[in-house]
């Protein structure tokens, strides 16, 4: 498996020199690109030979707002016991950065039989922007559709950017990890208006497992070594 | 007096749902038709969106393998194996040989399962009743071999992250005589409750090519049949790739691709099965690949049950940061009740990294994006449901159609809901 994934990785490399590979698991390919040049390198990787990539399996919006950062300090505790968990929103890191959304895209050529990962971060946080790429797979649409949803990602050139999960004239984009869990309105029927309405929601965020990232010898390689009663 | 107008004909739109029977759940469908051909169509989805990859967001990893369940709520276990693969790649952790196969041989019954949903389902929306009630009585007999291994006969919760939960019981649940079923009654539904489990799915698999006998006597050449399903929805294998198809919608355009053989996953290397394909891309190829699929899966089956008899083992990996300890252990070792507790409370951390797992699910690729960031959580969950792209692709399958026909198409895409919306 990982020989074929390091011939398909020589090939790429031949034929698309501005992709920039990045670490992955053992038999997974996976690179990163620029904006620019996105459009042109997804038309090589579906056309040429030895690539292939006929299918766009999966398309997937990320943000990385909070990424590594944690819920909880483990690393000392005070008189009065560890510190509890933090609510998120409580420090939030600087938003302004180019890197917080990124769209992942999952490619897979049937004819040989092989799978790739693109990344593309978007260059501007406060309104990101790519080029669509339904032009060159079709299955994109709903995926592209879906990424603008949920997360504000806004496609380039694509014919018809509608909202898809969410409700009619939702606002906001909720996989955002500065939206609310919970949510911000909820509907309930209204026996006076005889309809169904918006209200604010009523019930209070919580959390019941914070998110906790070690650093300690179980989970750091580097640590790994040192384990052991200390002295 | 004035000359007689020619009255104008217009297109006129229609609202297809979201509480239609034939909408499989809610789907509303907007088309619009030019007398009753279809000249768009336009899903509007989400009605069941329930932000399933949020909520895994805030999770400990191990909670949300339920949620999986209830994505493609009539293929639950496959779902689950695509999740619970994903974490094991970052993880770095193997599960016993044994395990591997019990999880082979419940995505069998998951697709056997499924296709029976599928099949009875579809055969109700061309106007075919007597399937849907054949293929219901079979399911039944899956449902409690699922409720036997689990102890729920849907939201199974099996698989985990190193193995499944525990192995194959050895006895299955019987029926009690109650007021409305007599002595005699729950003596007859128990004969078959006698042996084992493995012992019932082995006597389901003697009977199982029958009832696809059956299946198929009532509708392979029935000629209704035919005139519903033959030529509508055709999709040639270049658009099939181009729009993302998998599973049976992409073999029925005549694409040989099976996950389970080209990048096989638990023990499919060693499973001797065919896969079938479709020729024309229509409703009634997909029909011909879905009922022939019905058939290998029990093969399949049968094999996974030989193998299982002759190979007891462990069915979880021996890996404390990942398994709960046994409750005898966790009562008298306090080490073990520190792994209880952390394990079920804080849960374990999942090295940092991002993977891609893809499982053969009954309607197509489902695939699990998981990125971690380190943490105890999920940092970003995405499933690809195969259903997402096929129903994507509905407005194309059905513009030129009969009206009558979005509802054949609609039933051989195999949609369901739960992991469109997710």
């Amino acid at each position: 498996m990982s020989e074929r994934t390091e011939a398909l990785a020589a090939t790429v490399t031949a034929q698309l020199p501005a992709l920039a590979r990045v670490p992955s698991l053992a038999g997974e390919l996976s690179y990163v690109l620029t904006p620019e040049t996105l459009l042109e390198a997804c038309r090589t990787l579906r056309d040429a030979p030895g690539l292939k990539f006929e299918m766009l399996i999966d398309l997937a919006g990320i943000d990385y707002l909070q990424y590594g950062i944690d819920d909880w300090q483990t690393k000392s505790a005070t008189r009065s016991g560890f510190s509890r968990a933090r609510l998120r929103g409580a420090a939030q890191p600087d938003t302004s950065g180019a890197d917080r959304f990124a769209v992942v895209y999952h490619l897979l050529s049937v004819s040989l039989n092989q799978r790739l990962r693109l990344k593309v971060h978007c260059a501007d946080s406060e309104e990101p922007v790519l080029d669509s790429v339904v032009g060159i797979w079709a299955s994109a649409n709903w995926f592209e559709r879906e990424a603008f949803d949920l997360f504000g990602i806004l496609f380039r050139g694509h014919p018809d950017l509608r909202r898809i999960l969410t409700d009619y004239g939702f606002i906001g984009h909720p996989f955002r990890k500065d939206f609310p869990l919970i949510g911000n309105v909820e509907v309930r029927y209204d026996e006076e208006k005889q309809r169904v309405i918006y209200q604010p929601v009523s019930i209070t965020p919580r959390v019941l497992v914070p998110k906790v990232i070690r650093h300690d010898h179980r989970y750091d390689p580097a640590l790994k070594d040192n384990a052991g009663p200390r002295a | 007096m004035s000359t007689p107008s020619i009255p104008e004909i217009r297109n006129y739109t229609m609202n297809f749902g979201p509480q239609h029977p034939a909408a499989h759940g809610v789907l509303r469908l907007v088309l619009e038709l030019d007398g009753e051909v279809i000249q768009k169509a336009d899903p509007h989805i989400g009605l069941l969106h329930r932000a399933t990859e949020k909520l895994a967001e805030s999770k400990p990893f191990n909670q949300s393998i339920g949620y999986m369940d209830r994505l493609d709520y009539v293929s639950m276990m496959c779902n689950e194996h695509a999740y619970v693969r994903a974490i094991e790649q970052l993880l770095g952790v193997s599960p016993p040989t044994r395990a591997l196969y019990i999880r082979t041989l419940f995505d069998e019954i998951t697709r056997i399962l499924n296709h029976l949903m599928w099949l009875g389902a579809h055969g109700l929306d061309i106007g075919a009743m007597t399937v849907f009630l054949l293929c219901f009585k079979q399911r039944e007999e899956l449902m409690d071999v699922y409720e036997a291994v689990s102890g729920t006969r849907m939201h199974a919760t099996y698989y985990r992250p190193g193995g499944v939960y525990r192995d194959l019981p050895d006895s299955m649940p019987k029926y009690q005589a109650s007021r409305w079923r007599s002595e005699k009654e729950a003596a007859r539904l128990n004969e078959a409750r006698a042996g084992s489990m493995l012992d019932f799915i082995e006597a389901f698999t003697a009977r199982f090519p029958a009832a696809v006998d059956d299946f198929e006597t009532l509708l392979t050449d029935n000629r209704i049949w035919k005139q519903r399903t033959v030529n509508i929805g055709v999709v040639s294998p270049e658009r099939a790739l181009q729009l993302g198809f998998s599973g049976p919608m992409l073999r029925g355009s005549g694409i040989a691709w099976d996950l389970r053989k080209k990048q096989p996953y638990a023990a499919y290397e060693q499973m001797r099965f065919d896969v079938p394909v479709g020729v024309n891309g229509d409703c009634y190829d997909r029909y011909l690949v879905r009922v022939e699929e019905m058939r290998q899966a029990n093969q399949i089956v049968r094999q996974c049950i030989d193998w299982l008899r002759a190979h007891p083992g462990a069915v979880m990996v021996d890996d404390r940061k990942v398994r709960p300890p046994s409750r005898g252990h966790m009562k008298d070792d306090m080490e073990s009740l520190i792994h209880h507790f952390k394990i079920f409370t804080e849960g374990y951390e999942v090295p940092e990294g991002e993977t891609y797992a893809a499982v053969e699910a009954p309607k197509g690729e489902f695939g699990v994006y998981l990125v971690s960031d380190g943490a105890n959580k999920p940092y970003r969950l995405k499933c690809r449901a195969p259903g997402f792209a096929h129903l994507a692709a509905l407005e194309e399958m059905t513009r030129g159609h009969m009206l009558a026909d979005v509802v054949a198409v609609i039933g051989s895409q195999d949609i369901v809901f739960g992991e469109i919306d997710r």
